[in-house]
C-alpha cells in the first residue's frame, strides 16, 4: 500500500498510514483543508472542483491527466480511421463481382442516384451497380454492424466471451420463424418474414434464459446450452422444411439460411439500416450498464442500474437486430464473436466505445468477406456464413484455449 | 445516514433466511454484523443495499422507506461491496473503480474530469495510484478487494455496506481496511468473521443466528461466552489481549458432547472484560 509516491495526503488518508493504534481520524473530511472528494458532501461540483484543483496542484507529474487526453485522441484517430476504411471498402466491394466495373462507373452511377448531377450510365450497368451491387454491400455493413454490436451487447449481459446470436441459438430460433412465414404462411399477413424472425428470436433467446436460470452462467454451460437451443431450432427450421417445401424452395431456403447477401435490396436495406441504428443508439445508451454487469447483477444492481429491465431492453434490441439480419440475409455465425473480441484488444472493454468501433469494425469484416464470397469460385456464388465459420471456428477455439476451458 | 430496519423478513423457498430483524444505525456509526455461517448476514445486508425486496418489513434511510426506490436512487446513498466480486473481462484497476461513478452518470454524456478526480482520490486513498492499469486478471486476491471498495468509495457514499470485506486480505490490509472504514464519518455497516477484529473497530455490533436478531450493543455486551457458545458453538473467553484490547479466545469448538466431558465448562462466567472499550 506504501507505493504511491504521487499521493500526498491532500485527499485524505495517506495510504497505509494508519499504524495499529494510531487515530484513523485523518480520513474525516472536517480535518482538512481540502475537502473529502470521497465524501458525499464533495458531491457539490464547486467544492468538487476545489478538491481537483489541489489534487492536481500537489499531483507531481500530470501524468494521469495526459493518459488520458492521450487515449481520448487515439481513439478519436481509431474511430476515423475505421470510418474511413470503411467507405474504400464499400467502394471497393461494389466494384468487385463477376463482372468488375471501374470505379469511375461506380462513382457515376452513385452520383446520378444521389442527384450529384453525374451523367447517367447505361441502364444495364447501372441497374448492377444501383440495383444489386450497391444495397448487397450496404446490406453487408449494415448486418456486419448490428451482429458485431448484438456480440458485445450479449457478452457483457452474459458475462460470457463467447456469447454470439448465432452460437446462442438466437439465429436460429430467427430462421425457424422467418421459415415457418414462408413455407407454412403462418402470420404472413400479419407478421411478415421479419415479425416471424423476430418472434422465433424472443422465443429462443427466451428458452435459453430459461434453461440457464438456475447455476450461474458460466461460460462452457452457456455455450452448451446455446447449442441445445440452436439444434431444437434448426431442427425444428428441416422439419418446417421437409413437410411442406418442394426440392426447389428446400434448395432456395438452405442458401438463405446459410447467410448470403445476395438477394438484398433497397427496401431490406432500409427497414435495416433503421433497425440498426436504433438498435445501435439504444445499446450505446446502455452503456455504462453493460460496463457494471461486469462484476455480476448485484454489483450492477448495487451501482443503480435496473437490472431486470436492462436485461429486458437488451434482449429485445438484440433479438429485433439479429431477427431484422436474419431475416434480410440468413443466418452468418461468428461476426458477432470475432468483431468484439478485436476491438476490446484495442481499446479496452469500456462499452461507450466498444459498441459504435465494434459497429465499423463488424461492417468492414462483413463487406470484405461477402466481397470473398462473391468472387473466391466465381461464378458460382458461396454463402458468406461458410467464410465467417471458416474464420470464426479457429477464432473461437483460441479464446476457448486462452481461457483454459479447452 | 441512518439506517433502520423494521421487522424486516426475507425468505428463500419458504425457509426464512432474515427473521423479523428490526435495528437502527447511526449517521456515522460503525456497526459489525457477526454470526456464524448461514446466520443470514449477507441476506440481511442485501435487503439494507435494496437489492433484494423484503418479504415483509421495512428498511428506511434517514426516515425514508426505500420500498419503490429506483436503483439509481439507492445507489446515491448507499455502496455495497460484495463477499466475492469476479469478472472475466479485460478490466483495468481504474475501470474497475471508475465504475462506482455509475449512478451519477449521464446516458448521453461520459464520465467528466469530476468524475476522473474523484476515482482517483479513490485509488489514493485505498493505495491504489500505481496499479491503477494494472489488468483486473493481474492483481491479487487482496488487491481485488481494495479495488472494490474504492470503487464502493468512488460512490461518495452516505453508507458502505459491506460483506466480508477482510476475506482474501493479509493481516496489514485488514487492519488497515478496518481502521479506513471506521474513520470515515460515513456510515458502515460490516459483515465480519473475526470476532476480535470486529470487537477492536466496530462501535456496535449485531449477532444473527438463524436469520434472528440475538443480540445489538457494544461488542463487550455481544461477545459473551454465553452467547458465542449458544450462537458459534464455541467454548470461548473474552479479555483483553496483550495489548489491552478486547479479543475473543478459543479453547475449542462446542460439540454436543464436549460440555459434560469439559474438564473446565465455562469458568466463572463474570463479565471481566468490562474494562476494556
Amino acid at each position: 500500500m506504501s507505493a504511491s509516491p504521487d499521493v500526498p495526503g491532500a485527499v485524505g488518508v495517506p495510504a497505509g498510514a494508519p499504524a495499529p493504534g494510531s487515530a484513523p481520524a485523518s480520513g474525516r473530511p472536517g480535518g482538512h483543508l481540502v475537502p473529502d472528494l470521497l465524501h458525499p458532501s464533495a458531491r457539490d461540483p464547486r467544492i468538487a472542483n476545489t478538491a481537483a484543483a489541489a489534487t492536481a496542484a500537489t499531483a507531481p507529474g500530470p501524468g494521469p491527466v495526459r493518459a488520458a487526453v492521450r487515449g481520448a485522441g487515439a481513439r478519436a484517430g481509431i474511430f476515423l480511421l475505421a470510418a474511413l476504411v470503411l467507405v474504400a471498402s464499400a467502394a471497393a466491394s461494389v466494384r468487385i463481382g463477376t463482372t468488375d466495373v471501374p470505379y469511375g462507373d461506380v462513382g457515376r452511377s452513385v452520383g446520378f442516384h444521389l442527384g450529384l448531377g453525374t451523367e447517367a450510365l447505361p441502364p444495364l450497368v447501372d441497374s448492377l451497380i444501383w440495383e444489386l451491387r450497391v444495397p448487397r454491400v450496404l446490406m453487408a455493413a449494415l448486418v456486419g454492424a448490428g451482429l458485431a454490436v448484438c456480440g458485445a451487447a450479449l457478452q457483457a449481459v452474459t458475462r460470457n466471451a463467447l456469447a454470439d446470436p448465432y452460437l446462442l441459438g438466437i439465429s436460429s430460433g430467427a430462421s425457424t420463424g422467418a421459415v415457418t412465414v414462408v413455407v407454412l404462411g403462418v402470420g404472413a399477413a400479419s407478421l411478415g418474414v421479419t415479425g416471424g424472425a423476430f418472434v422465433g428470436a424472443l422465443v429462443s433467446f427466451a428458452l435459453l434464459m430459461l434453461l440457464l436460470r438456475r447455476g450461474g452462467l458460466d461460460s462452457v454451460r452457456i455455450v452448451l446450452t446455446g447449442v441445445v437451443v440452436a439444434q431444437l431450432f434448426t431442427a425444428l427450421t428441416s422439419l418446417v422444411l421437409m413437410a411442406s417445401g418442394d426440392a426447389e424452395m428446400v434448395r432456395a431456403i438452405t442458401q438463405w439460411l446459410l447467410g448470403s447477401m445476395a438477394p438484398a435490396r433497397w427496401d431490406a436495406v432500409a427497414v435495416t439500416a433503421a433497425v440498426t441504428a436504433a438498435g445501435l443508439l439504444v445499446l450505446w445508451l446502455n452503456s455504462a450498464a453493460l460496463d457494471a454487469f461486469s462484476f455480476g447483477s448485484d454489483t450492477a444492481s448495487s451501482l443503480g442500474v435496473d437490472v431486470r429491465v436492462t436485461r429486458w431492453v437488451l434482449l429485445v434490441v438484440t433479438s429485433l437486430m439479429t431477427s431484422v439480419a436474419v431475416a434480410s440475409v440468413g443466418a452468418i455465425g461468428f461476426v458477432g464473436l470475432i468483431v468484439p473480441h478485436g476491438v476490446r484488444f484495442l481499446v479496452g472493454p469500456g462499452h461507450r466505445v466498444l459498441l459504435p468501433l465494434s459497429a465499423l469494425v463488424g461492417a468492414v469484416f462483413l463487406v470484405w468477406t461477402d466481397a470473398l464470397a462473391r468472387v473466391a469460385f466465381s461464378p458460382q456464388e458461396v454463402p458468406v456464413g461458410v467464410f465467417t465459420a471458416l474464420l470464426g471456428v479457429p477464432l473461437f477455439l483460441l479464446v476457448l484455449r486462452r481461457r483454459g476451458e479447452l | 445516514m441512518r439506517i433502520i430496519a423494521e421487522h424486516l423478513s426475507w425468505e428463500v423457498a419458504g425457509r426464512a433466511v432474515v427473521d423479523d430483524v428490526s435495528l437502527d444505525v447511526a449517521p456515522g456509526e460503525t456497526v459489525g454484523l457477526i454470526g456464524p455461517n448461514g446466520s443470514g448476514k449477507s441476506s440481511l445486508l442485501r435487503c439494507l443495499a435494496g437489492l433484494r425486496t423484503p418479504a415483509a418489513g421495512t428498511v428506511r434511510y434517514d426516515g425514508e422507506p426505500i420500498r419503490g426506490w429506483s436503483a439509481r436512487r439507492v445507489a446515491r446513498r448507499v455502496a455495497f461491496v460484495e463477499q466475492v466480486a469476479d469478472t472475466d473481462g479485460d478490466l483495468r484497476v481504474v475501470d474497475v473503480v471508475g465504475l462506482g461513478r455509475t449512478p451519477f452518470g449521464d446516458r448521453w454524456r461520459g464520465p467528466g474530469a469530476h468524475d476522473r478526480a474523484v476515482v482517483d482520490a479513490a485509488l489514493a486513498r485505498l493505495g491504489l495510484t500505481a496499479l491503477r492499469d494494472r489488468a483486473w486478471k493481474a492483481l491479487s486476491g487482496g488487491e481485488r478487494q481494495r479495488a472494490h471498495i474504492a470503487r464502493a468509495l468512488a460512490q461518495q457514499p452516505y453508507a458502505i455496506l459491506l460483506d466480508e470485506p477482510t476475506n482474501h486480505l493479509d493481516v496489514k490490509h485488514q487492519l488497515e481496511l478496518l481502521a479506513l472504514l471506521a474513520g470515515t464519518d460515513q456510515t458502515v455497516l460490516v459483515a465480519l468473521h473475526d470476532l476480535s477484529l470486529a470487537a477492536r473497530h466496530c462501535d456496535r455490533l449485531l449477532l444473527l443466528h438463524g436469520g434472528r436478531l440475538v443480540a445489538a450493543g457494544p461488542p463487550k455486551d455481544v461477545l459473551t461466552p454465553e452467547l458465542l457458545a449458544q450462537v458459534f458453538e464455541v467454548d470461548a473467553e473474552t479479555g483483553p489481549d496483550a495489548l489491552g484490547h478486547l479479543a475473543v479466545s478459543y479453547r475449542g469448538p462446542l460439540t454436543p458432547r464436549s460440555p459434560a466431558t469439559d474438564p473446565s465448562p465455562p469458568p466463572s462466567t463474570t463479565p471481566s472484560t468490562n474494562k476494556d472499550c
